[in-house]
């Protein structure tokens, strides 16, 4: 076991894992914030994405021990109490969701792609949305949603 | 997952020591293909020894006319940096063309070309550009770096430290990505310098990234794009698989060298 200690959505945590111990499953399994999801498991469809030190990255990929000393922003971390984040609002009125399984991967990969790129067109938005898959085929909207963020953020 | 110890270093030294002590382990930089590999009990190694954070070895700098880039150096640093859009701007839009923004966020050059996976870009570069690569133990160049399928000169405790670029404009790299992983189907590097030519092929031979000599020889005689269009890959020796024939990726190879060489004359 090796002691991990990271802060998470602005709370410390501090806590023996197991070496091998996926990102993911200590996020949703010992912290209890299932909104990260397990998709493929695969490193392919991005709903497990969460931002450690301000980078996008799949949380399915990164052991618990490589996040030591590091701060993690997950889906829940976003919105300021009862107000949604700019992005999460998008989505919500772009109707940017179906069955909503890979919409916190979508969310966190968006407010990625906005943080990167002063300005947002629908090519660019697709290109950066390769790392993450919507099984719904929701597409035209989860970009009309990120894009509409972006011209509010 | 097989359980495992995990042992976080802090310099260079630290990690070949650790090596010595310990013969199974493995180096973890940015674990993109090595942790994918692991969860798939495709490799079981008793430690891990996690290089992300040696600061020495994380920096991009430009030195008598080479591009240095430090081994942790991930693929977006390597795709963002101003310097490298301005001196070989091949190398950042290849960078760029690797996996996802999230995949790009965590693996490094160092990682990938240690790794020698037969469809990987940055073995291309490195051969396609001539570059030199700096371990622990020595400098090597491209051409004696990469051996065969998954495999490099390294050796069991040697790591690579920084990998030096000769600053070429004239050069360019055209990929048939997969359209699932994004490795590439068939990739072709380019690069001319004054009469120097270098062509490299990536994700084709059965052997990994090589040399296409004929091609490099056409080009030196003549550049032109009807010398390109002269030389055919032959599907000897090429990886068939689900996603192609031998003849469908030697086809693609020839086509992403017109292109690569289209991508230099623009």
């Amino acid at each position: 076991m090796s002691l991990v200690e990271l802060e998470i959505n602005g709370n410390k945590v501090s806590q023996d894992v197991e070496e091998r111990q996926l990102l993911v499953h200590f996020i949703r399994d010992d912290l209890n914030l299932t909104g990260t999801h397990v998709g493929c498991d695969t490193s392919q469809c991005g709903a497990c994405v969460v931002h450690v030190d301000g980078k996008a990255v799949k949380s399915c990929s990164m052991l618990a021990v490589q996040a030591n000393n590091s701060k993690i922003t997950t889906i829940e971390g976003l919105a300021d109490g009862e107000n949604l984040h700019p992005v999460q609002e998008a989505f919500r009125e772009n109707h940017g969701l179906q069955c909503g399984f890979c919409t916190p991967g979508m969310i966190m990969a968006a407010v990625d792609i906005i943080n990167r790129n002063s300005i947002l067109d629908e090519k660019t938005v697709r290109e950066e949305l390769e790392g993450n898959l919507c099984r719904c085929t929701g597409y035209q909207n989860i970009v009309k949603s990120i894009i509409a963020a972006s011209e509010k953020m | 997952m097989y359980q495992f110890n995990y042992k976080k270093v802090e310099t260079v030294q630290e990690a070949v020591n650790e090596l010595n002590a310990n013969p199974e382990s493995k180096i973890l930089a940015g674990g993109m293909t090595l942790i994918p590999t692991m969860k798939q009990r495709l490799a079981s190694p008793e430690q891990l020894i996690d290089i992300r954070n040696i600061k020495e070895l994380n920096f991009i700098k430009e030195e008598s006319n080479n591009i240095i880039i430090g081994s942790t150096t991930n693929h977006f640093t390597v795709s963002s940096s101003d310097l490298i859009k301005e001196k070989i701007p091949s190398l950042s839009m290849l960078a760029e063309g690797i996996g996802d923004p999230h995949v790009r966020n965590m693996g490094t050059i160092g990682g990938a070309i240690s790794n020698n996976d037969p469809t990987a870009d940055y073995p291309a570069a490195c051969l396609g550009l001539g570059a030199k690569i700096k371990t622990s133990k020595r400098e090597l160049t491209a051409d004696d770096f990469f051996i065969s399928l998954f495999e490099t000169a390294l050796e069991e405790d040697e790591i690579v430290i920084s990998i030096s670029f000769p600053i070429i404009k004239s050069s360019f790299y055209m990929k048939f990505p997969n359209p699932a992983s994004r490795y590439a189907m068939a990739g072709v590097f380019i690069s001319k310098n004054n009469s120097d030519v270098r062509v490299a092929v990536t994700g084709a031979s059965e052997n990994g990234v090589f040399r296409w000599n004929e091609m490099e020889e056409s080009l030196s005689n003549n550049w032109s794009k009807s010398s390109v269009e002269s030389i055919k890959l032959s599907s000897e020796g090429i990886m068939s698989d689900i996603h192609g024939s031998s003849e469908y990726r030697a086809n693609l190879a020839n086509i992403m060298a017109i292109r690569a060489f289209e991508g230099i004359n623009e």
